[in-house]
């Protein structure tokens, strides 16, 4: 593997083939300034199962895996003793800069992790939080999380006689992050590279809690072949399902936008988790799908000034 | 040498904490407010406030993110302390295995208090009882000085032997109430704990370490045994720090204390602020020519089971009061006291007395009617 891009994630983790992850980790982790030493903290999930399979780890800088729904208070923890150890010139191996980052899947971060999230992007501590968002709980096998789309079918929001899977649309954890009144908040995709890193390098370089939303399709639990993860999540925001926008210092901008999107359906028809809504009695669950996503779209484009 | 320049003070057994804290001066503190822990924390901001110490000091959200950003502050390598009280040790629960399992040695001051239901802010020893299979050392405390010095004592155990530790007060009974003790000078106390030597931090960029992986069948289980050895290794570390104690202050602190045992023919077992009263009935008792003494227990985690047999096994009658009850089996102290005897091959018959849930008072004349076998049933002052 290329050495540069192993430089801080090495190959040889046991995540699914076709899983995103790995390239988000390493997209995001690359835009570290150089001299910049990085300490990572990350929820449990499928990122870190995969990647510390004791005696094993694919991590190559400093990381922390402490429990589910906390790893932002985690970090805080770790950043408070840097600047304390700093401070008292205490710091192992002396004196140096170090930029924190947290990694959470959705469920860490939408669910069980809100309240330590808020927490810590409220006291204001100098870390990046990075929510690579499979849309559920792909690690314990795929259960429905607020992440999960209106839709869906998940193990606990399956498709029956009288289910067409999850009833409730998503939650807008965009907003509810910007709602701390933070430097910078946005979501990126892990097949628009270049917007991820510029976004990366972004949220990297600012002083102050940050956060990166990052669509991260799943191969096993969304129910589509190894090869298309890329394929598929660029038609997400290509038929405006996830859009790419950022939040700086209350701004919106948004960073890709075309003028005739996609049809929700050439996204949702790519995947297992979605095939039961090509049914005539779906029909209304689709036409709502696509309602709920050209509203949102609708609403964010106004929160453009 | 004893240290002459000590000072004579007045506080609460929460302030006696802080007083200690602010001595020891940690480098990272995750506080959140729950009673009767609170004068804890506030007390040290206002330390903080006033510019009398360097920490810093996290106000997180929720007593789960405080044991939190505990571990990471301890795994990046700083002192950390912290403090709760039942709820908010009950919150923590999940996180308190984890601080042990990392082996990472925060100090967490308790106020021993009641769980919910129905709700209840008064000393109790439920909460703590509910985490003694954590991986935490405990070390429990009578008055406002065992307080102060075992919060130093302990701190110095922590480091030590890379465990995690709780010093434990009765909530109200000995954190809200104003009692006399001696503090050292500041100085002292620094000398006396060091400076903590962290093992692979994790901000020790140069040599990365992968903290908290994943192990399953094939290596669990020896970490598992390896973290009890290291717990149970930690009693005679206990022993051999509270002695250096002593040097420093005249006071010393075994395992257990041993109050009028020698010839005793009936010993009380119990710890906290209610072994004070039990000791004003053991005199009042000897004066009278009954042979009864009190064991109180300091350090319960790591038990000393072989140190209590070898004392108890040469009572006639052993009393045990447990101010917590373990709901569906007999008591935490009894069954530890029956475990420690069974095994020194000393079948004796123990007494089991349930005192003081949710605040209830303790009088002398309660204790001195367990020592006469004059209550019925198994619950005093109810």
């Amino acid at each position: 593997m290329n050495e540069q891009l192993a430089k801080n994630f090495a190959p040889g983790h046991s995540a699914c083939a076709g899983c995103a992850f790995p390239a988000i980790v390493r997209a995001v982790l690359g835009e570290v300034a150089d001299g910049t030493e990085i300490v990572v903290a990350n929820a449990t999930g499928c990122l870190e199962v995969t990647s510390t399979l004791y005696p094993y780890t694919a991590w190559k800088i400093p990381w922390i895996h402490n429990a589910f729904e906390n790893a932002a208070a985690t970090l805080s923890g770790v950043e408070k003793a840097y600047e304390i150890l700093k401070r008292k010139k205490k710091l192992p191996g002396g004196d140096k800069k170090i930029k924190f980052v947290a990694f959470g899947g959705d469920g860490g971060t939408y669910d069980i992790g809100l309240q330590s999230l808020s927490g810590a992007l409220e006291r204001g501590h100098n870390f990046l939080y990075v929510l690579y968002d499979n849309e559920g709980y792909m690690n314990t096998g795929n259960q429905r999380s607020s992440a999960t789309p209106f839709g869906a079918a998940t193990e606990t929001t399956p498709t029956g006689k009288v289910s067409f899977g999850k009833t409730e649309v998503r939650k807008n954890l965009m907003d509810i992050v910007a709602a701390h009144h933070i430097p910078y908040v946005a979501q990126a995709n892990v097949a628009f590279m270049a917007d991820l890193k510029r976004k990366a390098k972004k949220a990297l370089s600012i002083d102050g809690p940050t956060f990166l939303s990052v669509f991260s399709p799943c191969t096993n639990n969304w129910k589509f072949p190894t090869s298309q993860y890329v394929n598929i999540a660029k038609l997400a925001t290509e038929t405006n399902f996830w859009p790419l926008y950022e939040i700086e210092n209350g701004k919106y901008k948004i960073n890709w936008a075309t003028e005739k999107p996609k049809s929700l359906t050439d996204f949702l028809k790519t995947q297992g988790r979605f095939k039961h809504l090509f049914s005539e009695k779906n029909k209304d669950v689709i036409e709502e799908m696509q309602k709920i996503t050209d509203d949102e779209w609708k609403r964010l484009v106004g929160l453009v000034e | 040498m004893i240290n002459k320049t000590y000072k004579k003070l007045a506080l609460t057994g929460g302030a006696a904490a802080a007083e200690a804290l602010r001595q020891i001066e940690p480098e990272v503190m995750p506080i959140y407010p729950i009673t009767p822990q609170t004068p804890i924390i506030e007390t040290y901001a206002k330390f903080q406030a006033d510019g009398m110490v360097d920490t810093e000091i996290i106000k997180v959200e929720s007593e789960h993110s405080a044991m939190s950003a505990a571990v990471g502050a301890s795994v990046a390598g700083a002192r950390t302390v912290t403090a709760t009280s039942s709820q908010g040790l009950a919150l923590m629960n999940e996180v308190l295995y984890i601080a042990s399992g990392l082996r990472l040695p925060i100090l967490m001051v308790v106020s021993a208090r009641a769980l919910s239901a129905p709700i209840n802010i008064h000393g109790d020893h439920l909460d703590v009882m509910g985490a003694r299979d954590a991986g935490w050392l405990q070390l429990f405390s009578e008055n406002a000085q065992e307080v102060y010095d075992k919060t130093i004592i302990g701190m110095k155990l922590a480091e030590k032997v890379n465990l995690p530790i709780m010093v434990i007060m009765d909530g109200f009974n000995t954190s809200h109430s104003v009692e006399n003790l001696e503090t050292l000078e500041t100085e002292v106390v620094k000398k006396f704990v060091g400076e903590r030597e962290a093992i692979n931090p994790l901000l020790d960029t140069s040599n990365p370490v992968s903290y908290g992986p994943v192990a399953l069948q094939n290596s669990y289980f020896e970490f598992r045994i390896d973290q009890e050895k290291a717990t149970l290794d930690a009693k005679e570390e206990y022993e051999k720090i509270a002695k250096d104690y002593e040097k420093i202050s005249g006071r010393h602190y075994a395992l257990f204390e041993e109050y009028r045992t020698e010839d005793a023919e009936k010993i009380l077992v119990l710890t906290g602020s209610a072994a004070g009263t039990a000791k004003v009935v053991v005199d009042h008792l000897c004066d009278k020519g009954e042979k009864v003494g009190i064991l109180k227990i300091n350090l319960f985690r790591p038990f000393p089971h072989e140190e209590i047999a070898a004392v108890l096994k040469n009572a006639q009658e052993i009393i045990v009061m447990d101010r917590a009850q373990s709901i569906g089996t007999k008591p935490p102290f009894y069954t530890e006291i029956i475990s420690s005897l069974y095994q020194a091959g000393e079948a004796k018959d123990v007494k089991s007395y349930v005192y003081g849930l949710g605040g209830r008072d303790i009088f002398q004349k309660q204790i001195e009617d367990v020592f006469m076998g004059k209550v019925d049933g198994q619950y005093l002052n109810k």
